[in-house]
């Protein structure tokens, strides 16, 4: 209980990344929202991959959190624009009045 | 060791509350606010496990970039004080049975990865070759970064410059009326054309016709 071990880590890694899938599905409000979700989910496998580095004493784990993190600033920047594109265009970016595409 | 795990639960207890209430919460600003308190207390779990570097880093470019720009939008577009409608959307929705279904099979399916989850006794011994002892994070980080992973960390840099790129090009948009500089005829003008050479007779001046 009180040894803090790798099992602890990836608890907590699956509990966030479960609230994220969570945040996706059960969104009623705006996509802003479902954005915000999916960088839960990707904090929840940079949880993983660092306290596997830090147990296994691996160095790899840690370079490539380094990486997930540019490509979920990168992928932030672009889904903001395109929501800002999407409000100008239709004025609305709530998730049930997105219906252009009848999917 | 006691204080480890206090700080353990109490960080991640802050977490997974604000993570759901990042979900949960009826206004879209405080949704922002608490993925700020979520990762400051991820990278506060960061820096006590000994990866004081990506605990920075997750501060610097979570809550001081994309945070912020979350919250910026936020603000631009408007849409903060949005009705939440959870539990009570319309009758032909079966998205919330469907949601929660899937999201509870994917955390019992990761739970049951973890629990049987059994390592090697001579597995850390393998591994502990790569990390330098008697150095920082940051130095070790480096020294491998730099070296090693150098194609990546330039292929990263690109990707940032086209996602900066691609931003700029997305919500760029031209108005009309408003006057611009026109670069080429500023550029291509050329020196007859602005200025000219004029005999200038004593007591007699000059003309200037425009």
């Amino acid at each position: 209980m009180f040894e803090v071990s790798l099992g602890h880590y990836l608890t907590l890694g699956a509990i966030i990344f479960t609230i994220g899938v969570i945040g996706i599905f059960l969104n009623r409000k705006n996509v802003i929202v479902i954005l915000m979700s999916i960088e839960l989910i990707l904090l929840a496998v940079n949880i993983n991959l660092v306290s596997f580095s830090i147990f296994l004493q691996d160095l790899s784990g840690q370079i490539f959190t380094l990486f997930i993190l540019t490509v979920a600033a990168a992928e932030a920047a672009i889904g903001l624009a395109i929501i800002v594109v999407y409000y100008r265009n239709s004025g609305t970016i709530r998730v049930e009045e997105i219906e252009n595409l009848k999917g | 060791m006691l204080a480890h795990a206090i700080f353990f639960y109490f960080f991640s207890f802050v977490a997974i509350i604000s993570a759901i209430m990042v979900t949960a919460s009826k206004n879209t600003v405080h949704s922002v606010f608490f993925l700020i308190l979520d990762f400051i207390s991820i990278s506060c779990l960061f820096i006590m496990i000994g990866a004081e570097f990506l605990g920075m880093i997750m501060l610097i470019v979570y809550v001081g970039a994309v945070a912020v720009l979350f919250l910026f939008v936020v603000m631009m577009l408007n849409v903060a004080q949005q009705k939440n409608q959870w539990f009570k959307s319309s009758d032909t929705s079966t998205h919330i049975p469907i949601g929660l279904i899937v999201s509870l099979i994917i955390f019992f399916e990761l739970i049951i990865v973890i629990g049987g989850w059994k390592y090697k006794p001579d597995i850390i011994k393998n591994f502990s070759d790569s990390l330098i002892s008697n150095s920082t994070n940051t130095h070790t980080i480096g020294s491998v970064l730099y070296t090693e992973y150098i194609h990546l960390f330039q292929i990263s840099g690109m990707i940032l410059l086209v996602a900066m790129i691609g931003a700029i090009v997305l919500t760029f948009r031209k108005r009309e009326g408003v006057k611009r500089q026109n670069y080429f005829s500023q550029v291509s003008r050329e020196k007859n054309q602005g200025v000219e050479l004029v005999e200038v007779k004593s007591n007699e001046g000059v003309k200037i016709d425009v």
